[in-house]
Order: C-alpha cells, then structure tokens, then sequence
C-alpha cells in the first residue's frame, strides 16, 4: 500500500520530464502522431540542430555566467549582513530580519518598472551585469535569513576565543565563522544558484538580444517559423534542466535542509 | 563585550546599499510613476495626474477580470497544494532505504525552471497530439479552451508546487515526538483520530507557513502563465501579473501599469499582514 504511494509519487515528479526527455530523442516524423508512445529509434537530431541553428550555446554561458556571479556576490554581501546580525548581536537585529523578510515578499512586477528605466539610465539595459544586480538583491533576504540561522547554531565561545587571541572581527568572521559554517553556506549557495538559473521575469524584460539573453528566456521565446518545433524545445528543455536536476540529486539533503530551515523555524 | 570596536553596521552596510538602489527606491518609485501619465511612445515629459490611473483601474473591466482569474488561481492551486502535499508528506515520513534517492526525484518538479517546465507542459496539453489527452483518451483542448486553460495552469503549478509543501511538512512531522503516537496506539484510537487530533493540530504552524509562502507566490504567478498561454484565449488566463507586464511592456504605458503592478504588491502586502496575524495567534 505504502510502496504503491512512493511509486505514484515518483512517476507524478518524474513523468512530464521524463516525457520530455523521449520527444527530444524521437525522429521529427513520429512526433506528428500518437500513438507510437516510444520512438521506433532514438536520434540525436534535435540535440544537434539547437546547437548549430540555435544561439543556445551562447544562452547556456549567459545563464551560467549570471548564475554563479549572482550566488558569489549575494553570498558575500549575505554572510557580512548575517554576520552583523546573528554574531556580533547587532541591536535592532529582529527588525532587521524582520524588513529583510518582508522584501522577500515583494512581487517582482511591483518594481519591474522603476528598474527598468533605473538599468536603462545607467546604461545596464541588456547587460548581464544588470540581471547580477538584480537576482543578488532579489536573493539577498533568502541567503541572511538562512546563513542567520546557520550561524546561530554555531557555539558562541569560538568566536569570543577567536577575538581574545587577537582576530579582528573580520578575521573571525573569515577564519572561524566561515568554516564552521560551511554546511550551511553550500545549502543558501544551491539555493540562490538554482534561483538565478530560473529566473525569467526579470530576464525578460531587461534583456533584448542575445548578448544577455538566458536560457529559460531562450527557450520561451524558442522561435517556430511554420509550427511549433517540439523536438527541439524538448531538447533544448532537457539541457537547461540537466544542471539543476544533477544538483537536486547530489545536494538532495542540503537543498531540503535550506528549503525548510527558515520555515520550520520561524 | 566588544561591541562598540565592531561596528556591526558596517557589515550590514552592502545589503542594506543593495536593498535601496533595487528594492525599496523601485517601490518608492512604482508608487510615483503609478500617478503619472506616462509613456514610452509618448516623446512629450510624463504629466503628473493624481489618482486618474486608480480611477481607471476601477472602471477596468479587464482589471476586474485579472483579479477574479487571480484569485481563482491562488485558491485552487493552494488548496489543491496543501492537500496532495499533506498526504505526500504522510507517505514518505517514516524512514524506508531509497528515501535519499526519492527526495531527489520530489525536488525536481520544483528545481526545473518555470518557464521551461511550462513548454514541457504545453506540449502535453496539446490538443491534437499531446500525450495527456492520448492516454485519458480524451479530446480537450486544454489551452484553447477559455474553460479549460486557466485549470490546465493550476494543475502545472500544482505539480511543480507540491513537493515543496510536502518537504515543509516531512520536516515538521519529523519533529512529533513518538510517544505521542504510541500513547494514541495504546489507548486503541484510530488513523483518523490520530491525524486529526494529533498530528494536525501539531503540524499547523508549519502548515501556515507553507499557506503564506504558496499563497504570496501564487499572487504573482507570472512564469507558467506566460509562457504557457500568454494570457489567452480571450484573456481567461490574465492574471495581474501578466496584464501589468502587457500594459508595461507591450503598450509601454508606464504610468497605468505601474498602477496594476501597484494593486498586485497592495494584495500580497495584505495577504501577508493577515497571515502573520494568523500566525502570531497560532504561536501564542
């Protein structure tokens, strides 16, 4: 009873992308028609004419690029808020966590607008710098709050005994607080990388060729002449989707332990 | 001890000049650019006129539309959610080899970008030949249909959403002592009483906070909905969001737009307020 429930679970998780992952390898002519269910053979077609008709590759390292940039400066700029309020106990510290997590509840569109003519102004239109900006600030609240709660768990008088041996705050941060709370740091970095990745309001709106064009805006706006070319999408689908699923499955326990932490917590 | 030679507020300083210049100048300036008539197209200066685009927005059918298709969305998906997630979540709590392997298969859903798993879903939706109507043997037209699309849309955000909800809920289940559940064993009560008197009422600030997250981040359902249908046919699926990003975007009147963009940040605002009341009382 309980086996056939984790089964129906995991086809439910798994179908829509499985199925995707057999269009990508089925020959155009049996895409037109079902049944067969199952390609008569698998072909590689879609997988190659992406790459050599399609600027994907280019979408790949603009997602790339903005992915990690975004994770390395909210993480930084994260760990020295969180730093601030969780380890040197700044006063205030509850309202602070308090507005950081009410930011995190704006909707994306109440301020698409203002920062679009903000980027525009500055010059940022369609860069990949503007779309860094942006996911970091938008993550910002996520990473305090989980690296907050990670640091909190840490044991006090490490850092106390750093700052007797003579650490500057700084260094105490950098040579103790850091390594210790390394778990923890891997949880917000998968977090806010899987966010940058995704993301897609954003990137569209501020983006307009293909010099900071991303994959999942790529992939939206994947151009048909006649009809839709399903095998392609689907290939193209498979390949934005790969980096995050080998995530989810090699950092499975760290992504639900960042996921829940804040909730189950607070 | 050493408090004053920290200076903790210069650690706080970069996220707090962050948050400014993205997060809070915008809102402040959403607000003001919502009283002005204001265009891209338009060469001339933008004119300041009070609350005219509020007054619009009342008397906007399509706006009343958008909000209806929006709350329909958020109460559908959410409750849809919070069930199939509840009953996810029973079924995988107690410890079983391969439960590493099947957390991973429950994050994908969420992992998958939105806007990608949209097109894999639109391609499932297909009416003539999508996989879904071959195998109920059926002959809808999921997306073409005004009655239809807007549930096809919940059903997608209820696939990528669940597994979100169904983690929360395994966490919070970990935490029930045991002995509560043998006491409820020894004194003969059954799956049903037990659910409902021990394990819910434990679960429900968790449960609330997992109804604050979904219900705030399907206000703002942008994504699916966009890629999905665009907003059609005959705009049963325009949400707020997607009708403020046409007008923005599209017509490029920034003025009105940022008044619908406006409305949607009021409602999550709200929203939020009524839950954190809830919760509050909850905890208490």
């Amino acid at each position: 009873m309980r086996i056939v429930a984790l089964v129906l679970l995991a086809a439910y998780c798994l179908a829509p992308f499985l199925w995707q992952v057999v269009t990508s390898l089925k020959p155009a002519a049996e895409l037109v028609s079902l049944p067969p269910l199952l390609p008569s053979r698998l072909t590689a077609e879609h997988y190659v004419a992406i790459f050599a008709g399609h600027p994907l590759a280019r979408l790949i390292a603009n997602s790339a690029i903005v992915a990690v940039g975004t994770t390395a400066l909210a993480l930084a700029v994260g760990a020295l808020a969180a730093y601030a309020a969780s380890v040197l106990r700044m006063r205030g510290r509850g309202a602070i966590l308090g507005v950081v997590l009410a930011i995190s509840m704006f909707p994306p569109i109440a301020t698409v607008s203002p920062l679009f003519l903000l980027l525009n102004a500055l010059g940022l239109r369609d860069t990949l710098a503007a779309l860094v900006l942006t996911y970091s600030t938008f993550s910002l609240p996520l990473a305090v709050w989980l690296l907050a709660s990670f640091f909190d768990a840490l044991p006090r008088e490490l850092y106390v005994a750093a700052r007797v041996d003579g650490c500057s705050a700084f260094g105490a941060l950098w040579r103790v607080v850091l390594p210790l709370a390394a778990p923890g740091i891997l949880a917000a970095a998968l977090l806010v990388f899987i966010f940058a990745w995704n993301e897609f309001l954003f990137a569209l709106s501020f983006t307009a060729t293909e010099a900071s064009r991303t994959l999942p805006v790529g992939i939206a706006l994947f151009p048909g002449l006649h009809e839709v070319p399903y095998g392609e999408i689907a290939a193209a689908s498979v390949v934005a989707t790969l980096p995050v699923v080998a995530l989810a499955f090699a950092f499975q326990r760290r992504i639900v332990e960042g996921l829940t932490a804040g909730a189950v917590k607070g | 001890m050493q408090a004053e030679r920290e200076r903790p507020w210069r650690y706080l300083a970069p996220a707090a000049f962050l948050l400014a210049i993205v997060t809070a100048y915008p809102l402040a300036h959403v607000a003001w650019l919502s009283l002005e008539r204001r265009s891209l197209l338009d060469p001339g200066p933008p004119r300041f006129t009070g609350l005219d685009n509020y007054l619009r927005l009342a008397a906007d059918e399509r706006f009343w539309n958008a909000l209806g298709n929006t709350l329909y969305f958020v109460g559908a998906s959410v409750a849809l959610e919070l069930v199939l997630g509840l009953a996810f979540a029973l079924a995988v709590q107690r410890p079983f080899r391969g439960r590493a392997a099947l957390y991973g298969v429950i994050l994908l859903p969420w992992a998958v970008p939105t806007a990608v798993s949209a097109r894999m879903w639109e391609w499932m939706y297909e009416a003539e030949i999508g996989v879904l109507n071959y195998l109920l043997g059926t002959q809808v037209n999921w997306l073409g249909s005004p009655a239809w699309a807007l549930n096809a849309a919940i059903l997608m955000d209820v696939w990528k959403s669940t597994p979100f909800v169904a983690l929360l809920l395994v966490a919070a289940l970990q935490g029930i002592p045991r002995e509560l559940y043998h006491a409820a064993a020894i004194d003969g009560a059954s799956r049903w009483t037990v659910l409902r008197r021990i394990t819910l009422p434990l679960l429900a600030p968790v449960i609330l906070v997992a109804l604050i997250f979904r219900t705030i981040d399907a206000f703002r359902v942008f994504d699916s909905i966009y890629v999905l249908t665009g907003g059609g046919p005959a705009n049963s699926t325009e949400t707020l969001s997607i009708y403020a990003y046409k007008v923005l975007f599209q017509s490029l009147e920034f003025g009105y737009g940022s008044a619908l963009a406006v409305s949607v940040f009021v409602l999550v605002a709200l929203t939020a307020g009524v839950y954190v009341f809830l919760l509050r009382k909850i905890v208490q």
